[in-house]
């Protein structure tokens, strides 16, 4: 029991004396998403103040990168959002690249588009599974979201040697070529992929018991979010078109046509962003059949020599990974180890209005806000 | 009994067998893990209990979140200084029987971020680890590989003379996070730091 928080006034009933009660949710709690601790004070059932807790994950990502070559932290940054390693090499690539002069191969271009879509696949299938688990709909949604996962990750493991970690960037292109005929394996996947969507959608989308639970819960206005550095789908969700894939134009993103989802509504509520994946998720196929569609046989490693030493300089790569800009900034002073390389997660950043978007809900719901953020704690503490 | 007339009364539908070997059997094929899931090793952990590799098939996809409720504790991930206390407090609070596997590089030796001034250098300094499973993360078949080599520990127990039954209550005090590292740094019941090959003798180290 505590004093009650600054600005708050207790329900008083009758004779009855209430006080507030705070309850640390975490680190080891079923619905955390990894081992983050939410420090919450309750009024009854109502959230009256939530403080997070992190650092319970912190692995010294950016310190380890620091005393090591420039290649060597290739291995590490999968470990960052570890559902997502594909991208999260892909960001690390793009910001090495700035720093030397490198031509990359168009069959690695097409390569690194194709896994970074399959990833994004990946990713909110198995978001939206976590997040009806949340719900309590324990068991068959993320079931039947792993049973597609598997199937991605069959190919990654075919292409790279590994299910999660793969490891497979390098600065200039690929570490290796596809195998013989995976393209067509992943041809298959894609074109079943919207069958199973469609399966999905009908079971949830439209479900009563989600549509209660997740309408109107955790609103998050577009000022806020745009004015806490929210991206990635959470952003796309309180009504702001903005996809660093359609900004950026990195790789070769500008030859593909496809819709970024974004709500147009103003609440920006839990249930929106859960639909903005959906919806993602849809687009990500179309980019993968345009790429299938369009890649060629060819190298898949630039010219990038043997010993990566590049000049005093710096340099900032972000892509749009599945959970928003996920961003690497290098600075090099002239050996083979980066001065300083730090890493902008945005996990962690979307987390940052954790407690705006809980004060004032039900404590079961604040569950559910974590949920929707989709926060990774491997990427949240590095 | 000898195992020629076992199988001979098994023929004539008489099935006989050992407290022991019962009790080992119940336990081994109903392990209740512990849902804990500490970084990336917790991803494939819920994949083994999942559609594809099915968990269920070895009796032990129970995963409770109480440690009450579990026998098993799957420390999946890298223990980083600040969550060992965390993990070792979970630990207590299991029932005894209880078992420990260490699952990848990370949880049973620091494994690539042993060099991180954050990572603890293998959760084996503070509890019995029965099983270590190693891989960054391991594949979900290696998971259910580990929980055979458990099963089949479990049932070389003996009730009579195991650690386990007969010492109570075992004790693996808390350590404390002080911020930069962890007090005790290992529990010497549990584990031993291993002699120095390249130490210097004591003589050259008293002169």
């Amino acid at each position: 029991m505590t004093a009650a928080a600054p600005n708050y006034e207790l329900i008083q009933q009758d004779d009855l004396e209430t006080s507030l009660l705070e309850v640390s949710m975490g680190p080891h709690h079923p619905s955390t998403h990894g081992v983050f601790r939410m420090d919450v004070k309750l009024d009854g059932e109502t959230v009256v103040d939530l403080k997070p807790v992190f650092g319970y994950l912190h692995r010294n990502h950016e310190k380890l990168a620091e005393s090591m070559s420039y290649l060597a932290s290739m291995p590490f940054t999968d470990r960052l959002d570890y559902f997502n390693s594909m991208t999260n090499n892909w960001a690390y690539a793009l910001a090495a690249e700035q720093l030397i002069e490198i031509e990359i191969p168009e069959r690695a271009e097409y390569l690194r588009v194709i896994m970074s879509e399959l990833t994004r696949l990946v990713n909110h299938v198995s978001l939206v599974g976590f997040f009806v688990n949340d719900l309590g709909a324990l068991g068959t949604p993320l079931l039947y979201a792993f049973r597609e996962r598997e199937k991605i990750l069959d190919l990654f493991e075919q292409a790279s040697g590994a299910r999660m970690m793969c490891n497979y960037f390098r600065f200039g292109g690929l570490r290796c070529d596809v195998p013989e005929g995976w393209l067509d394996r992943t041809r298959e996947v894609v074109d079943r992929f919207p069958k199973f969507l469609d399966e999905y959608e009908k079971l949830l989308c439209e479900n009563e018991i989600i549509l209660s639970r997740t309408q109107d819960v955790g609103n998050l206005s577009k000022e806020l979010a745009i004015s806490a550095g929210i991206t990635g789908p959470m952003l796309r969700a309180s009504g702001v078109n903005y996809d660093i894939r359609k900004v950026d134009n990195y790789g070769i993103y500008d030859r593909f046509k496809f819709r970024v989802p974004y709500s147009k509504g103003e609440v920006g509520d839990c249930y929106d962003r859960f639909m903005v994946r959906m919806l993602e998720m849809r687009e990500s196929i179309e980019i993968l059949k345009q790429a299938l569609d369009g890649i060629e046989s060819g190298p898949i490693m630039g010219n990038a020599g043997k010993v990566f030493k590049p000049a005093k300089a710096e340099a900032y790569g972000r892509v749009e990974a599945p959970k928003g800009e996920l961003g690497f900034y290098l600075v090099a002073d002239g050996t083979t180890q980066p001065y300083r390389y730090r890493v902008r997660p945005p996990s962690f950043i979307n987390l940052t209005v954790l407690q705006d978007m809980c004060i004032g809900q039900q404590v079961a719901d604040a569950v559910i806000i974590l949920g929707s953020i989709d926060i990774v704690l491997g990427e949240v503490d590095r | 009994m000898d195992e020629g007339l076992k199988s001979e009364l098994q023929k004539a539908g008489i099935f006989t067998t050992t407290l022991n070997d019962l009790y080992n059997w119940g336990r081994g094929n109903s392990l209740w893990p512990l849902q804990f899931g500490l970084a990336c090793c917790a991803i494939e952990m819920i994949a083994t209990s999942m559609s594809r590799y099915d968990l269920a098939r070895f009796g032990a996809e129970v995963f409770r979140p109480s440690p009450r409720q579990a026998d098993l504790m799957i420390v999946s991930g890298t223990v980083t200084k600040k969550m060992a206390p965390q993990v070792v407090r979970l630990f207590k609070q299991m029932p005894s029987p209880k078992y420990v596997i260490a699952m990848g590089a990370c949880a049973i030796s620091g494994g690539p971020f042993k060099q991180g001034y954050n990572v603890l250098k293998g959760i084996d300094r503070y509890i019995p680890v029965d099983v270590h499973l190693p891989g960054g993360p391991p594949r979900p078949e290696a998971v259910l590989q580990s929980l055979n080599y458990l099963q089949e520990k479990i049932r070389t127990q003996d009730i009579k003379s195991d650690p386990a039954f007969i010492e109570g209550r075992r004790q693996y005090p808390v350590p404390e996070f002080t911020g930069t590292d962890l007090e005790p740094p290992y529990n010497p019941d549990v584990w031993q730091p291993p002699a120095n090959p390249n130490a210097p003798a004591e003589e050259e180290a008293t002169a």
